[in-house]
């Protein structure tokens, strides 16, 4: 019962990287589930293998050995193309270096999803005007990257990583680029976002950022150390207010 | 998402990225840019010399059997001291040949010699004096400007009239008329009844306007006698040459006595040989003429080959993200091809642009266009290119891997 409701679903997954004559084991057999609505942070020191589970989880990789069901879906075997639609409709990316093509303005970079799902335009036009302005970007619509301060350009990143309205969010270390007033920024929409129901992984080396997920997972040497359940997130309601007005 | 809205979304990336490197893109071109003027000014060149070529030799005429001692185009010395000891073909052999033919519409015996030409005190030497009757109106396609041709009495008579050509008249002639007048060919007099069309020269070799023609009688009487000739039969019917061809040869032989196992002792030549040769010659030299132009459009296409693994290499970034949003591996090629596309046809467009008042500089030359066709070929020729030199560097950014994609410049 427990097993259909998981969303995410990793069964002794294992990464090994050739190196020369070197084999790396950046996972090893690591077994996971992670249930819609979850707000999980993955901690870890660098060479922990958390950039790697990010990978994995996001489909921007492929297992050397074990299975991955995600929604319900075996991706564990599925070919670049596929894994590709996968992450289209699946997963929204957030990065630390926000990755925004740097010669679009902020409404080209959050239609793009929608361009690769192959929606029409004018409707594609709509639901990003729509995802730039939740993320209070509205009257920014026309700005280039550089453009855009810092966070600007995170919530242009997490509105791009929305419109496709994916199964998870997925940010590799979201504020580690930002200020510290403008990471709390961030760290408070993304609580909202975990209230309105969306599951929300964080990958961080931040023992604040990780104190607003519900959930710390902490891998160390490619192996799970420890799972945590925080009862207590630390996001207010009050700030978001501020952020969004 | 389908095939139209990538091609759509991939034009929209690559003009982006053109624009964004004005000058990278604009250098590269040039390689394309210069590969295309060349071709287009080949193929322009080489399609006007076709059409000089065949132009020129019109006057041989398709539908005319030249009956000769010797082959027009003789390809070895054995064959060719073979033939000259064949027997002289003669004005006989052409009354014989024009009381059994069927299939001719006129029968021309031809003797040629060169001499001087004068009229009172002006005059020129060499010119190409003609000994023919009246049938050689029908057998020659060349028309006259003035007076008329010689008739069949004139012929027969051997009487000492001529027709001469427009270079003759132009220069012998400055204020009279040429009709009437008598001029002197080789020391003997000819009343000038006729002037012939402005022909121009035969591939540039000899004027075919510097010739007077006079009956073949008179012409046997005054430079040679008893001449060697070639017999002209212009035949009735142009889809039957070859059978008439064969008419001709039996009665030929018949002519000529010959036992059914002797081999012909003359020739029969035709328009046909001239448009084989140069077709054969002319085809060679188009081919490396097309080949050494195809050179600088292979370099121009090694140059977006490079310059597109440059852009490949330098957006490795924003393919990563691409992916990394949900772009496929056939999505990512597209955007690169139709980068590498773009700027070949651009190329290729400037190409045109700059070949095309080149082509009216060839015009005063050669009559020579540029054709639709060629310029069909040289957008063609520019697209394939680009598609080439393309698909190697956009093979390379599709199948990139988005992790390893991601984390470069980082």
């Amino acid at each position: 019962m427990l097993q259909t409701m998981s969303l995410i679903r990793l069964t002794k997954i294992s990464r090994r990287y050739q190196m020369g004559s070197e084999t790396i084991h950046a996972l090893r057999e690591v077994s996971l589930q992670i249930a819609r609505g979850e707000y999980v942070a993955i901690m870890g020191p660098s060479g922990s293998g958390k950039s790697t589970l990010m990978n994995l989880i996001g489909c921007l990789d492929s297992p050397s050995s074990g299975e991955y069901e995600l929604n319900g879906v075996q991706v564990s075997q599925m070919g670049d193309n596929q894994l590709a639609d996968i992450r289209n409709r699946e997963i929204g990316f957030v990065f630390q270096t926000f990755n925004l093509l740097p010669r679009s303005d902020a409404l080209r970079n959050v239609e793009l999803p929608l361009i690769y799902a192959g929606m029409p335009s004018e409707e594609r036009r709509q639901i990003a005007l729509e995802a730039l302005s939740q993320v209070g970007l509205a009257d920014r619509i026309h700005h280039k990257p550089n453009e855009l301060s810092g966070g600007q350009r995170q919530r242009v990143s997490i509105a791009r990583a929305l419109v496709n309205k994916p199964s998870i969010l997925l940010a590799d270390e979201p504020t580690g680029n930002l200020d510290t007033k403008t990471g709390i920024e961030i760290l408070t929409l993304f609580d909202e976002l975990a209230k309105k129901g969306n599951t929300l992984i964080v990958v961080t080396h931040e023992e604040d950022v990780a104190r607003h997920a519900r959930r710390i997972l902490r891998i160390r040497d490619g192996l799970i150390a420890s799972d945590d359940r925080t009862e207590h997130p630390t996001g207010k309601e009050g700030r978001l207010t501020a952020l969004t007005a | 998402m389908n095939l139209l809205t990538e091609v759509k979304e991939g034009t929209r990336i690559s003009w982006g990225a053109i624009r964004a490197n004005k000058m990278r893109s604009v250098l590269t071109t040039l390689g394309i840019v210069i590969g295309i003027v060349t071709v287009t000014l080949m193929g322009t060149a080489i399609a006007g010399l076709n059409r000089a070529f065949l132009k020129n030799i019109s006057f041989i005429g398709a539908d005319v059997l030249y009956i000769d001692r010797f082959d027009w185009f003789v390809n070895s010395h054995e064959a060719w001291m073979r033939m000259q000891k064949r027997r002289p073909v003669t004005e006989t052999h052409a009354n014989a040949l024009r009381e059994q033919l069927t299939m001719a519409r006129a029968v021309a015996p031809v003797s040629e010699t060169s001499t001087s030409v004068r009229y009172r005190r002006r005059g020129g030497d060499s010119v190409r004096v003609i000994g023919t009757t009246e049938q050689y109106g029908f057998t020659s396609s060349v028309g006259l400007s003035l007076g008329r041709f010689m008739s069949a009495s004139e012929a027969s008579g051997g009487r000492p009239v001529c027709v001469i050509g427009s270079e003759v008249a132009t220069n012998l002639f400055r204020r009279d008329a040429p009709l009437g007048n008598r001029i002197t060919i080789g020391g003997k007099s000819f009343e000038v009844i006729g002037v012939l069309e402005k022909q121009g020269s035969f591939l540039g070799l000899f004027s075919l306007d510097n010739q007077v023609i006079v009956p073949l009688a008179q012409f046997a009487a005054s430079f040679w006698h008893e001449p060697d000739c070639s017999i002209q039969v212009k035949v009735k019917e142009l889809e039957q040459l070859e059978e008439a061809r064969e008419e001709l040869r039996a009665a030929m032989r018949k002519v000529r006595r010959l036992a059914p196992t002797t081999p012909d002792d003359f020739a029969i030549n035709q328009q046909d040989q001239f448009v084989k040769m140069f077709h054969r010659v002319g085809g060679t030299i188009a081919a490396v003429g097309v080949f050494i132009t195809g050179l600088s459009l292979f370099v121009g296409g090694i140059g977006i080959m490079n310059i597109m693994f440059v852009s490949v290499a330098e957006r490795t970034r924003e393919i990563g993200i691409r992916k990394a949003i949900g772009a496929r591996r056939r999505t990512i090629l597209l955007q690169f091809l139709i980068e590498a596309a773009s700027i070949c046809l651009l190329g290729g467009l400037i190409g045109l642009s700059i070949a095309w008042p080149l082509t009216l500089l060839v015009q005063k030359v050669l009559p020579a266009t540029l054709s639709p066709t060629i310029v069909g070929i040289a957008i063609l020729v520019s697209l394939v290119t680009g598609v080439l030199s393309g698909f190697f560097p956009a093979w390379r950014a599709a199948r990139m891997n988005p992790v390893d994609a991601l984390r470069t410049g980082e």
